[in-house]
């Protein structure tokens, strides 16, 4: 059974109006709501641990696989393992969003742990959505670890986005890349109030022609903490790029570590970083255009995230 | 109708008070297409921030069509009517062209009527709607998408601060057409800082702003033989105009 709170966090993390189409695990409050699997796409159970693995056969092209999570009792924590094995040459969309809603006063956390294995010259488009609300004292707390395999001449796309009501989040992933396979991520990243957010990347790029591209943007607000750590390291002629570029506001900290390693003389490994707060020119400009003061601050917070 | 009344303007420096405005008097009508110049560090910029609220007058009167707006803020100004060219647009990271036009105009826009206010200013629209207003554009290009969001609010009164500054000749061609349309096609004044013989050659008057006061006021047929070959009324590249023959 799936309720109406349940399904509201359905939509913010999955945009998920309806049962989605394609295959699909819906996990509430760390049991699974519902499934459903295709011709090629395959989800069992997992024995020993909590959580499922998502089969997609060779060749898999234009389907996609939902798996959101929704925490809405207060107190819950939740552990899930899910494996990712994609088959050689497939096209997949993956929609991972994560919601809490957390009305009660004992703390509410979801820790899922993601592992892709991605087949020879298949293709990935993964989306993670985290999201949190609730009115209640306790917290809600998501910490994903992400690991990812990719074969020879796989390509990755990883959105990864928490604008909202997430109070601490420690996310940790890890990729390694065989020849010719390109990671991109792109992350986007806001927290107010005293929230807490890690992100920690380390990329090893061990096949020749492999690539990444690793950026974050983030706006930090209020007494909120973020943390953004990326390591690419080239072992082989390679080619990584690492961007952190972040809002500071109020009276936010935010820490960026970007960081290279190369152990091969053609590695091209390049990072840039950059924190700051929003100009006071941006927000004079927008209130010639007849914005109020907020309402300029929102419209570039809401421009830098999108 | 714009008008100053005894409006001074200080800046406090380690060596006292600095006076950038003095008690100056100024009018600009409905439906004028008006240009200040004036020597640099004459006040210019800093009339043209007194107008749109950005800086607030040590002493004296704005007022807007009969209004009292001393003491307004640069949004209510906006809000009334007041649009404002930056000489240094400014760039956003994420927000794009069609973006900035939508917030100007106040109403969302669709991307063909977008356009057509970069057709105005002379950008090839469908390149340019879709990017953002970020460092990857040119100064000549911000300058001219920066003047687009004015053309958009179609207000009573348009201030632009030294709309030739960091633009090329090329594109300073076009945009003496995108003033004269302007010109013809508006219903509210314009008042333009600028130092370019082509600009003052297309005003209805000029004034010229020098050590914090007015030195010089009146019909440009009046005002501009005198500023001709001074630093006032500066002609961006006559060989240029002639078509670059060098005859």
């Amino acid at each position: 059974m799936i309720d109406q709170i349940q399904q509201r966090i359905l939509e913010e993390v999955a945009g998920l109006h309806q049962v989605p189409e394609g295959a699909y695990n819906i996990r509430t409050n760390g049991q699974m709501a519902r499934r459903n699997t295709t011709a090629n796409i395959d989800i069992t159970s997992k024995t020993d641990v909590s959580g499922i693995d998502i089969w997609i056969k060779p060749g898999t092209v234009h389907e996609s696989i939902h798996i959101p999570v929704v925490l809405s009792q207060s107190g819950m924590h939740d552990l899930a393992y899910n494996d990712f094995f994609v088959g050689e040459g497939s096209d997949v969309v993956i929609v991972a969003g994560c919601g809490i809603h957390n009305c009660g006063s004992q703390d509410s956390q979801h820790d899922g742990i993601h592992r892709f294995h991605v087949g020879k010259n298949a293709k990935v488009k993964y989306v993670e959505k985290h999201y949190g609300e609730g009115d209640g004292g306790g917290k809600r707390i998501l910490n994903p670890v992400t690991e990812v395999y990719m074969d020879e001449g796989s390509s990755m796309e990883m959105e990864m986005v928490q604008i909202k009501g997430v109070d601490s989040t420690d996310r940790r992933t890890k990729a390694e890349l065989a020849e010719g396979a390109k990671l991109v991520v792109r992350e986007r990243l806001m927290t107010h109030g005293s929230q807490y957010a890690v992100s920690d990347y380390v990329v090893e790029l061990n096949g020749k022609g492999a690539s990444a591209d690793v950026v974050s943007r983030s706006v930090a607000k209020d007494e909120s903490y973020q943390k953004f750590d990326s390591r690419i390291v080239g072992n082989a002629p390679c080619s990584g790029h690492t961007e952190c570029d972040a809002i500071i506001m109020g009276a936010a900290r935010i820490l960026a570590v970007p960081q290279l390693e190369a152990n091969d003389i053609d590695a091209a490994l390049i990072h840039e970083a950059a924190i700051g707060k929003i100009a006071g020119e941006q927000i004079i400009k927008l209130m010639t255009l007849g914005l109020t003061e907020e309402e300029a601050e929102a419209q570039i917070v809401n421009g830098f995230l999108k | 109708m714009l008008t100053l009344e005894n409006v001074s303007f200080e800046v406090r420096e380690e060596k006292g008070q600095k006076e950038i405005i003095r008690d100056m008097n100024l009018s600009i009508d409905d439906h004028k297409f008006v240009v200040i110049t004036g020597p640099n560090g004459g006040g210019k910029s800093t009339l043209a921030k007194l107008i749109a609220g950005i800086e607030k007058p040590t002493a004296g009167k704005v007022y807007f069509d009969g209004t009292d707006i001393t003491q307004m803020g640069v949004t209510e100004r906006a809000n009334l009517g007041i649009s404002f060219a930056f000489q240094q647009p400014v760039r956003f990271k994420g927000i794009q062209v069609l973006d900035l036009i939508r917030l100007a105009a106040k109403k969302n826009l669709s991307a063909v009527d977008a356009c057509q206010y970069l057709s105005e200013v002379g950008l090839c629209a469908k390149d340019y709607i879709n990017r953002e207003v970020n460092a990857s554009l040119s100064g000549g290009e911000l300058k001219r998408i920066e003047i687009a969001t004015v053309l958009a609010r179609n207000t009573k009164m348009s201030v632009f601060d030294e709309p030739e500054a960091g633009i090329d000749l090329w594109s300073f061609q076009n945009l003496i057409r995108v003033f004269e349309r302007m010109r013809e096609g508006t219903d509210g004044s314009i008042l333009i800082i600028s130092h370019q013989e082509r600009i003052l050659n297309i005003a209805d008057e000029i004034v010229v702003i020098a050590d914090g006061r007015i030195t010089r006021q009146g019909a440009r047929e009046e005002v501009l033989p005198t500023l001709l070959g001074t630093a006032s009324a500066v002609d961006a590249c006559e060989k240029f105009y002639q078509g670059g023959s060098g005859k």
